[in-house]
């Protein structure tokens, strides 16, 4: 089977007045059809920046190297009108802000319709029904009126149900999320997460949800990559991250969000200290100074993400926890 | 909760004019808060959670008397303080803090992080001796877990966590009685989040201060306070303990909210049957007759469009208050 998109040794620096900055270090994934996989990390973990060299979107001080491949296409270097061939049609992306992602001065019409007239050569009264359909899939109520309203009359949710609605128009084999629901208000989110999951049961759509929010991914997601200073440290199925995390960053992300279902526990494990300066980083492994099992070997040399277990891998030195979390050297 | 509250909230509305269109349009009230009662006793954390334009940071302010209420009693220690002037508040001021959400906003740019955290000793206690002013700045940077070394560095070489640190040293160097904590931690990473939320307990159980902990999160929420207070577009839905409010919760709100949250395990997630609520927050410049969560409750009948109706104790409980005509 091949994948809807494969990542192999991706890099992303960035130039900057003070020297380069490595964002993204050399990762390498795939999304296989239909699955969800999430990708959770702090800010500067470069989850987002990963995502937006696969669209091409980065910033102009901003250079991709290694490949990416979207169903045998590789993307890396490619001419940007084919490139635009693939984007916003094959693959879409949805952002964290939906007021700064909708252009304000022109109906959500004229918005939704424009990729199908572009990417599918519509008629303008057919891709008008089509958006009217979308519209009608994201739950926007009344949306052959609202079709021709201005995104400052929507509410902030509702912008988002539109986002959705535009990325999801030309039928995406991919739909990239980046912290679609975290601008949102609890209850709006809801519906948001609610509504991502029943696109997910639809049809054989492939979905990366990049997020900081744990509790976002362990109801959508089946497989999680978990991303600290510019590459994976730990990759595994749902249920693994949250029950049996390996490595040391996942098992502290796990252990410091307060949980509403699992009352009376008094204190949250946090992780110490803050994370690394990207532009210097130590040579061993990234997580070293924050990490309470470090050895020899974690100063000396830096960790390769390898596989431990059928679907799991992770970059650290330890052998692993065990089932009572004591840590196996 | 026994003894004498430290603050205790009657009535509170705070209104804000606002200008419904053209140069001689009448001007219409933005109901933010309207009309909140609530107490708080020492040493204790009353969390605040709502959605934005719930009114939560608005009645943390109010308290401060930082916005003036519109109406309505704010008892320190048994005495009114609405309405008090400037010079008035000065000499409560000591006793009442504020940590923000915003840790570098919030922090003056040009000034160490020394002279931040002296600066209400500066205010308050002119007198003090450099050398100890010095010393009670370092030890209050140990508390918070800074270097004692990094008092003169600026807000800029700090990390947000960091400058949080900073922003709640500030707060507590003068001991006071009470710390509005509004958002403290919404701008923080999960990692160094839940650094912030130890800190504040670790500092709460040593020092003895009360907390009214503001924020949208009702996880972050219930792991800190000991009571909870769910606020709905400007007013009161429940206030419980908060083992009680999650164990039990009895208003259609909370029960949304609480289901709404995701949990970070994927089997309770699979499991779970997501009481969803349609729909977004109100206008609180319209806000709906009666019971103004009533557009978007599950359970509304129409006798809620009619009634407002009153916080009352529920469950038996008298510290278990719900504003619903049609509680569980």
């Amino acid at each position: 089977m091949t994948s809807v998109l494969a990542v192999k040794d991706l890099a992303v620096s960035f130039a900057t007045p003070e020297g380069a900055v490595a964002a993204v270090d050399g990762v390498s994934f795939s999304v296989e059809k239909g699955e969800c996989v999430g990708i959770v990390g702090e800010s500067g973990s470069g989850k987002s920046q990963t995502f937006m060299a696969v669209m091409g979107l980065l910033a102009t001080n901003g250079k991709a190297t290694g490949s990416i491949k979207f169903q045998d296409q590789e993307l890396v270097g490619m001419k940007i009108d084919k490139l635009n061939k693939i984007r916003g049609s094959k693959m879409c992306m949805i952002f964290q802000d939906p007021m700064t992602s909708l252009t304000p001065h022109l109906k959500i019409s004229r918005q939704l319709t424009e990729v199908l007239v572009l990417h599918k050569g519509m008629s303008e009264r057919d891709a008008r029904a089509k958006a009217v359909q979308m519209l009608d899939r994201v739950k926007i109520p009344d949306a052959k009126r609202r079709l021709d309203q201005y995104p400052h009359e929507f509410s902030g949710g509702m912008r988002q149900r539109v986002m959705i609605a535009m990325a999801l128009i030309c039928e995406p084999q991919l739909l990239i999320a980046d912290e679609p629901s975290t601008a949102l208000d609890v209850t709006v989110q809801a519906q948001i997460l609610e509504l991502m999951q029943e696109l997910r049961s639809q049809g054989d759509m492939s979905i990366v949800m990049i997020t900081h929010d744990l509790g976002v991914v362990a109801g959508l997601c089946n497989r999680v990559m978990v991303m600290y200073a510019g590459a994976f440290c730990e990759t595994a199925g749902v249920d693994d991250i949250f029950h049996d995390p390996q490595h040391p960053y996942a098992r502290g992300l796990v252990g410091s969000i307060p949980r509403l279902d699992r009352p009376g526990e008094a204190r949250l494990t946090a992780i110490r200290g803050q994370p690394p300066n990207l532009q210097h980083l130590p040579m061993g492994c990234t997580f070293q100074e924050r990490c309470d099992f470090v050895f020899e070997r974690c100063i000396a040399e830096r960790p390769a993400l390898s596989t431990f277990a059928p679907e799991r891998a992770k970059a650290c030195h330890l052998k692993g926890f065990d089932k009572e979390g004591k840590v196996v050297r | 909760m026994s003894g004498e509250p430290l603050l205790s909230i009657k009535g509170l509305k705070v209104h804000f004019p606002t200008s419904s269109g053209g140069l001689f349009g009448a001007t219409r009230p933005l109901k933010a808060v309207d009309g909140v009662d609530f107490d708080v006793f020492p040493g204790e954390t009353l969390g605040i959670v709502g959605e934005s334009g719930s009114g939560k940071s608005t009645i943390g302010r109010a308290v401060l008397q930082l916005i003036k209420p519109t109406a309505g009693t704010v008892a320190w220690l048994g005495t009114n303080i609405a309405g008090f002037t400037r010079a008035q508040m000065k000499s409560r001021r000591r006793e009442m803090q504020i940590v923000f959400q915003d840790p570098l906003a919030s922090l003056n740019p040009r000034m160490t992080a020394g002279d931040i955290i002296a600066e209400p000793l500066d205010t308050f206690e002119p007198q003090i001796k450099a050398d100890e002013r010095k010393a009670r700045v370092q030890e209050m940077m140990a508390k918070v877990g800074l270097l004692p070394q990094m008092i003169n560095r600026y807000p800029h070489e700090f990390s947000g966590g960091q400058n949080q640190r900073i922003g709640i040293a500030r707060a507590m160097i003068l001991k006071p009685k009470l710390i509005v904590a509004d958002e403290p931690v919404s701008s923080l990473d999960v990692s160094i989040r839940a650094q912030i939320i130890n800190l504040l307990a670790d500092l709460q159980k040593e020092m003895g201060v009360a907390l009214i902990f503001i924020s949208h999160d009702l996880a972050v929420v219930r792991h800190v306070s000991h009571r909870v207070l769910v606020l709905y577009l400007g007013k009161v839905m429940e206030i419980a303990e908060s083992q009680v409010l999650l164990s039990r919760p009895r208003h259609p709100y909370t029960q949304a909210l609480l289901s709404a949250a995701p949990v970070p395990d994927p089997e309770v997630e699979r499991g779970k049957k997501r009481l969803l609520i349609e729909g977004d927050l109100p206008s609180p410049l319209d806000p709906p007759s009666g019971c103004v969560f009533r557009t978007r409750c599950p359970k509304a009948q129409a006798q809620c469009a009619q009634d407002i109706p009153a916080l009352e104790p529920r469950g038996g409980a008298s510290d278990h208050l719900v504003a619903c005509l049609f509680p569980d």
